[in-house]
Formats: structure tokens, C-alpha cells, sequence
């Protein structure tokens, strides 16, 4: 008589205990009428597929070509950044601070992981970790190093600790050698970590002088 | 478009529990700011070192909180999550696992 167990006892579904206190809270929710399920699949979509630090890097090359654009965005960011259509919660009092050759900004939020969603999107992990938390208000030029930044030493560094009610992001300087480059080319040049200020943007090789003919 | 987006969630149920806690925000159960101090609370144990704001601190202080409002308790939401895990183990693998599942189901 032959024992194959694959099939005498098929095996079940996996479910970790945390993807079971999930389902229960969710199932649980629904009956009580105080979620929609549908509802909550467009969120998961919404942030996804669309939120993301594209957003930030519009407003941020926007801001570099158009200095009215950029007074307004220094000024008063929520509605500056409202004229791009983006916006939404976890936005609702957004700052905006400029890196100049004087300063350079980080953002930080030392309670928990407040961060600007409708331009950079959800935080990455190491945003929400301890040792950044920590770390980031009292040795931020070492952070800065771990993230491969190296800023000069005349420039200052300024901390910025994001809380719900206000949400920071960084506006970089505009790189060298982007004269004439397009809105769309210059947003292609600013990653996440630019905005958050562990991060610069990215950089352009000077174009070589045309030679003669 | 700038660097490629890193996924938002590691994992479905992390991007369940965003959405359970954006939903009950927004359905007035609790202010941004009164999150952010329950979970800046939740990850600052008085007998353990401070952990990450992740997701699963997210769950955690969304299932005090729903405790604390009496919106779903405790022993409640354990034995939803049993039956669950029963339905789980009952629900040949690659089919949807539902509650109906679990062997101990009464409608």
C-alpha cells in the first residue's frame, strides 16, 4: 500500500498569526459598518500606484524654474503645492525648507514617522526606525555620512522634526549644468532622499564645448 | 518620473492595516495627532527598548485604541483571529480563505 502523504493529507492555506489578527479586525469592522472593504482596496491602490515622491520631485523642479513659484512655495506650501493638484491627507500643513550653500536641511520626525504622504508618499523603513529617530538630532552630519552625503563643513545643518500636525520636506538646490533642461528633465534629477535631506540630487556632467568642424 | 518608487508595503498586510487606520481616521474615531501620540506611546515601552513606528506598531496601537472606544474587544478579536487560523488550515492551498472555512463556523 503506498503512503503518499502529498496527497493522502492535502495541506492548508498559510496564514501568519499577525495576516489572521488583520482579517479579524477587518472582518470584525465591516460587520459593525465602520469600514468599507471597497473603500479600503482603493486605498491600498491609491498608495501603490500613485502617491509617491514623483509628486515631491514636480514641486521641487517647478520651484527651480520658476522663482515666483518658489517665493509661494517657501511662504506658504500646502496651498503653493495645491496648484500642481497635489495634495490630500497627511498634508494638510505642509513647510517647506530651501538647502542653500549656508544650510542644509533634514527632516525627521523624533516621535514616531510623520512624513509628508501627497509628495513623497509612505516613509521608507529606516525613516521609522529608532536609530535614525535618535540619531538624526544629535549627530546628523554622521546620518548624512551613512547615507553616502558629504556636505561641506562651513555649511550648517538644520533639523526639522516633522509632527502630524506639520510635515516638512526639503527643497534641494538645482543642480550645475541643468540650464535649459526641461521641468520634466529637472524632476527626473530629484530622489526621494533629496527631499527628505539625506539625500542630494542627482548630478549632470558639464556638456564638453562643441568642437569645430 | 524621479528614482523608481520603493514598494509602499512590504507585505499585503501592511497596506490592510495602513487602510483600517486611514478608514477609522476618517471616520472620526481618532484625530491625526492623537495617532501619532498613541503610536509615539506604543513603540516607547517602559520595559524595553524604543522599536520602529512600523506597521505592526500600527496594528497594535490600533487594537488598543478600538479596545479602549469599545469598538471591538480584545477577546473578540482573538477569537476572530482562531477561527481564522482554523480556516486557514482547512482552505486547500491557492483558494480564497474565508471565515465559512473554519470547521467550528456557525452563521
Amino acid at each position: 500500500m503506498s503512503h503518499d502523504h502529498a496527497h493522502d493529507h492535502p495541506h492548508g492555506s498559510d496564514l501568519s498569526p499577525v495576516e489572521a489578527r488583520v482579517r479579524a479586525l477587518e472582518s470584525l469592522l465591516t460587520e459593525k459598518g465602520y469600514i468599507d472593504p471597497a473603500a479600503m482596496d482603493a486605498l491600498v491602490e491609491l498608495y501603490e500606484t500613485k502617491v509617491g515622491p514623483h509628486a515631491g520631485a514636480r514641486v521641487v523642479a517647478r520651484a527651480w524654474v520658476d522663482p515666483d513659484y518658489r517665493a509661494r512655495l517657501l511662504a506658504d506650501a500646502t496651498p503653493a503645492i495645491a496648484e500642481l493638484g497635489i495634495g490630500g491627507r497627511g498634508g494638510e500643513h505642509m513647510v517647506v525648507v530651501a538647502n542653500t550653500p549656508e544650510t542644509h536641511n533634514l527632516v525627521v520626525c523624533t516621535l514616531c514617522s510623520c512624513y509628508p504622504w501627497p509628495v513623497l508618499g509612505l516613509p521608507p523603513v529606516w525613516y521609522k526606525a529608532p536609530p535614525y529617530r535618535a540619531r538624526a538630532v544629535i549627530d546628523p552630519r554622521g546620518v548624512l555620512a551613512e547615507f553616502g552625503v558629504t556636505i561641506p563643513e562651513t555649511t550648517r545643518i538644520t533639523v526639522w522634526d516633522s509632527t502630524a500636525e506639520t510635515r516638512y520636506m526639503v527643497l534641494p538646490m538645482r543642480p550645475a549644468n541643468t540650464a535649459g533642461f526641461s521641468e520634466e528633465a529637472l524632476a527626473a534629477l530629484v530622489t526621494r532622499d533629496a527631499m527628505i535631506g539625506t539625500g542630494l540630487p542627482g548630478t549632470v556632467p558639464p556638456t564638453p564645448p562643441e568642437m569645430p568642424v | 518620473m524621479s528614482t523608481p518608487s520603493p514598494r509602499a508595503f512590504a507585505a499585503p498586510w501592511e497596506a490592510q492595516v495602513f487602510a483600517l487606520v486611514v478608514s477609522l481616521q476618517e471616520a472620526g474615531l481618532f484625530t491625526w495627532a492623537e495617532w501619532a501620540d498613541r503610536l509615539g506611546r506604543e513603540i516607547r515601552p517602559t520595559d524595553a527598548p524604543e522599536r520602529a513606528a512600523d506597521y505592526a506598531a500600527w496594528l497594535a496601537t490600533l487594537e488598543t485604541i478600538l479596545s479602549e472606544r469599545g469598538v471591538t474587544a480584545s477577546e473578540s478579536v482573538a477569537a476572530r483571529t482562531a477561527a481564522f487560523l482554523r480556516a486557514a488550515a482547512a482552505t486547500p492551498h491557492g483558494q480564497p480563505i474565508r471565515l465559512e472555512n473554519d470547521p467550528l463556523y456557525r452563521p
